[in-house]
């Protein structure tokens, strides 16, 4: 059987923790939570009035100077992605175009780009004058808007909110010429696109891929929609870090934000000839749908959660008791953690109650399309470290949630780690990443 | 990770599709040969004073015809309702069991996977437009976020804002058919669906599934994306005349027309087709997909990507650009598009170029946005099936500078056993897949 081994050799993460991996380690580790009351905008009169917002940043600063015209053209989400991008990239000691163009040392059709976003919500600031110009009798007036209104919009508009943009403007900066995709499956999209880009590479149609998630959720049309579906919690808005409370009795719901994670991946065979450091491996990639009438929550028993993790374990060559940590989705929803933590029992047994789980949103927030990539470099960084952070406001676990979830920091070793996600709307994903190991050349 | 490197050969053994042209693949196909036009004024809203009044839509269709519940999927946005009959008719081509807790096909529903490139439902737009003007602090030329949140959370519907995530059509076909294996949904503009087809080929041949249904759904007709397009100066504005409206590689085009609908494909394993003794209407047998790295505004000038996606699906094929006998083009009737698309054919096909037929649907459907790819796959496998190429209509002033043979205005009768599919998005994502007869 011909097998290509996926390793991670760059890591690049913006979060609401900083613009660094670092950063987000840091306070990872010192428990430092990431949410706080909203400055996007005023959220008066909204019942949530917490996110993670990223500390500020000048785009202009992070793309080529002949780029920075391109930068009226990115939305937020955009210029969170690169930022995270060019971090991964650095990391890798690949040199770009958008890096050094004299000193390149990539060939651009050999590299792939693949990326999870979210359904990037248009800017109302931007577009309420048009509207606001647009008004007969105290209404909204369509045939004025398309007449007048329209004339006042920017002509390049739709070319803001295109959720394949992040991608593009990447691709563009850094010259990646290989595969391009853009996953849009809300909350597992950096997960089902790790997971594309480690079977583009081992397909050998690139030796390298630029893939992770990024997503600006702090933003007045995004946060009304999870306000309206109430998967936001409307507790605590005057106690920000205590507010997202995943597995916890007193959880409420979910505190949302923004952040890109980027991760380098290449065939093993590429990394090593480069002489690149090996950060991590991807063994295993499961992928299903959680089936529920009620389609914004996880069906209750986890099932669709339950395959993945499943496919992605039987992938990875390994047993429940080879995994040293999980991380799951654990957003802070009570329905959906209860459901994800019995999906992680049954696919994993009786040896789920020991394996360490830390949840990560209570201090990071749910950043959508970002989620999954983000945990998954903070699992890499808890393997380099042989450290898990204690979890947040977990005081005492919901009624059956039977995990082991990590109260007290651990210096431990860890070669294998779980990371779990879903969407509201149902698919889910699970991916397995393990330490790098010289020895062998298959697991097990 | 293990690659499995199973090998497996990929077979289309269902197709579904709601379009402009029609609510199923016969009537698309009959369509086609008469060389209609699915433009028409806009309906779906009050659209008489954009620049571009007409598009072309889905008409007479009611996704209600083919569920038993249809209150699992009412708040479904347009795409959504429209994937919902296209994946009946597909699963039913297919022999997939839908709507039962007991299917009785044989298939394993953890091997049953959905990927497709589908896009956002529409704002709800009273409310939104609502919320908006009266959030609108007249004396401060700035929103009030208090005013806003008072009219969106009074009147906003919690499940018609949620159903605009474009994973939605993906879960409404997992609802219907039990699905259960790996479910995508990609967004890379126009090139969309053609991309999910393309990378849920790669996932049957690898052994990640049995079975994908695969295809787009998507519909761009509402006023923020009309004005999105109209502002990109992208659409044709020939509003006395919707019907010849759209003309690729006509020397006269002026921008394409905006259409909707949604396109499925049953993409199947060789042995599980074979196993459950089910009809094979083509085989998948190249893709490939590349990116131009060049302008979010612009198509690299040579059509580097095009040309280096088209080469690559001919290598995954395993054949020569001579053994393709039909081209079914992007072709959307922009200048650039067509001039660009027409180059890379050149520089692709060499000798051959002027002499393989190709052609764009989107004359007579319009661009279906991120269902478009798979709805025009599925008219290279009806091309396949009857040995008719369609036609590119509306082609009655040839530019000089594009001189392929894009079979003006009427269907060709000649074997077609092999057809290649384009598709390019906004941004510079391409891809081609290639299928032959079985």
């Amino acid at each position: 059987m011909n097998s290509t081994r996926v390793v991670i050799t760059g890591l690049g993460a913006v979060s609401p923790l900083g613009l660094t991996v670092s950063d987000m380690w840091a306070g990872l580790c010192a428990g430092r939570c990431g949410i706080d009351k909203i400055t996007a905008f005023d959220p008066v009169g909204f019942s949530c009035q917490l996110a993670g917002q990223v500390p500020d940043f000048k785009i202009q600063k992070h793309v080529p100077k002949t780029y920075r015209k391109a930068t009226k053209l990115f939305s937020r989400d955009v210029g969170l992605a690169v930022i995270a991008a060019n971090e991964a990239l650095a990391n890798s000691g690949l040199i770009t175009k958008g890096i050094d163009p004299e000193r390149t040392n990539i060939n651009p059709e050999r590299v792939a780009i693949n990326l999870g976003a979210g359904l990037i919500s248009c800017d109302l600031v931007e577009l309420a004058p048009s509207v606001a110009a647009s008004v007969t009798d105290g209404k909204f007036d369509i045939n004025k808007w398309g007449r007048e209104g329209l004339e006042l919009i920017t002509p390049l508009w739709l070319l803001k909110y295109l959720p394949n943009m992040l991608a593009c403007h990447i691709g563009i900066i850094h010259d990646i010429q290989g595969p391009s995709n853009s996953i849009i499956c809300a909350e597992a999209s950096a997960h089902l696109a790790i997971g594309e880009a480690a079977r583009i590479i081992a397909r050998g149609d690139s030796d390298i891929a630029l893939t992770g998630g990024a997503e600006a959720k702090v933003n007045p049309l995004i946060m009304t929609r999870q306000c309206l579906l109430k998967r936001t919690t409307s507790e605590k808005n005057d106690e920000p870090a205590c507010a997202c409370r995943p597995f916890d009795a007193n959880a409420k719901g979910s505190v949302f934000g923004e952040a890109a994670g980027m991760l380098i991946l290449e065939n093993l065979e590429n990394a090593r000839k480069r002489g690149a450091k090996i950060h991590a491996e991807v063994v295993g990639i499961g992928q299903s749908n959680s089936i529920n009438p009620a389609y914004e929550r996880l069906e209750p028993d986890g099932r669709g959660l339950q395959i993945a993790i499943e496919k992605a374990m039987t992938e990875a060559q390994i047993r429940p008791q080879d995994l040293d940590l999980i991380i799951p989705h654990g957003t802070g929803i009570p329905a959906d953690d209860l459901a994800e933590a019995r999906a992680i029992q049954a696919a994993l047994g009786d040896t789920a109650k020991k394996i360490p789980v830390w949840p990560t949103k209570s201090m990071l927030s749910n950043t959508g399309a970002a989620s999954g990539a983000i945990d998954a470099i903070a699992a890499i960084c808890a393997m380099t470290d042989g450290k898990i952070p204690a979890a947040k406001n977990c005081d005492k676990e919901a009624d059956g949630c039977n995990l082991n979830i990590v109260k007290q920091p651990q210096q431990t070793n860890i070669r294998c780690v779980l990371c779990c996600s879903y969407t509201y709307g149902g698919q889910t994903a699970a991916v397995v990443l393990k330490s790098y190991d010289t020895e062998t050349t298959t697991t097990n | 990770m293990t690659k499995v490197n199973t090998k497996e050969r990929v077979v289309i053994t269902g197709m579904g599709i709601v379009c402009p042209l029609g609510n199923d693949v016969e009537m698309l196909w009959q369509a086609i040969l008469a060389g209609k036009s699915g433009a028409a004024k806009t309906t779906i809203f009050d659209a008489s004073t954009f620049p571009t009044t007409f598009s072309s839509e889905v008409k007479e269709y009611d996704f209600k015809k083919y569920t038993k519940h249809p209150d699992l999927h009412k708040y479904g946005n347009r795409g959504s309702k429209f994937a919902i009959g296209a994946t009946v008719q597909a699963c039913n081509q297919a022999h997939i069991d839908f709507e039962t807790d007991e299917p009785t096909d044989g298939i394993d529903r953890s091997r049953l996977g959905i990927y497709l490139g589908a896009g956002e439902g529409s704002v709800d737009n009273d409310m939104f437009f609502a919320a908006i003007v009266e959030g609108w602090d007249k004396d401060k030329n700035e929103m009030d976020w208090g005013r806003w949140a008072q009219v969106a959370f009074s009147r906003m519907n919690a499940m018609h804002e949620f159903e605009q995530e474009p994973t939605m059509p993906a879960a409404h076909i997992a609802m219907l058919t039990g699905a259960r294996g790996p479910a995508k949904c990609c967004l890379t503009a126009c090139a969309a669906s053609t991309q999910a087809v393309g990378e849920a080929t790669m996932m049957v041949r690898n052994g990640d599934a049995d079975i994908i249904i695969s295809g787009g759904a998507h519909s761009m007709i509402h006023p923020l994306g009309l004005m999105g397009f109209n502002r990109l100066t992208a659409l044709s504005t020939r509003n006395d005349s919707p019907q010849t409206a759209s003309r690729p590689f006509s020397a006269d085009r002026d921008g394409f027309v905006l259409g909707e609908g949604s396109a499925i494909l049953i993409l199947e394993s060789l042995s599980s087709a074979r196993k459950r003794n089910v009809q094979i209407l083509a085989e998948v047998i190249g893709y490939g997909t590349t990116s131009d790295a060049f302008r979010v505004t612009d198509m690299h000038e040579e059509g580097r990507g095009p040309i280096a996606a088209m080469n690559a699906a001919l290598a995954d094929a395993g054949i020569s650009y001579k053994d393709i006998d039909y081209i079914n083009t992007h072709g959307t009737g922009t200048m650039e598009n067509d001039s660009i698309e027409t180059k890379a054919i050149k520089a692709v096909f060499k000798e051959k170029a002027k002499n393989t037929p190709a052609s764009s649907i989107k004359s007579m459907f319009g661009h279906l946005i991120g269902a478009t790819g798979a709805a025009e796959l599925i008219t290279c496998v009806l091309a396949i099936r009857n040995n008719i190429i369609p036609p590119t209509t509306n082609l009655n002033t040839p530019d000089p500078e594009l001189d392929l043979d894009y079979v003006p205005n009427t269907p060709r009768k000649c074997r077609v056993d092999i057809a290649m599919n384009e598709s390019f998005g906004f941004g510079g994502q391409n891809n081609v897949v290639i299928v032959k007869r079985y």
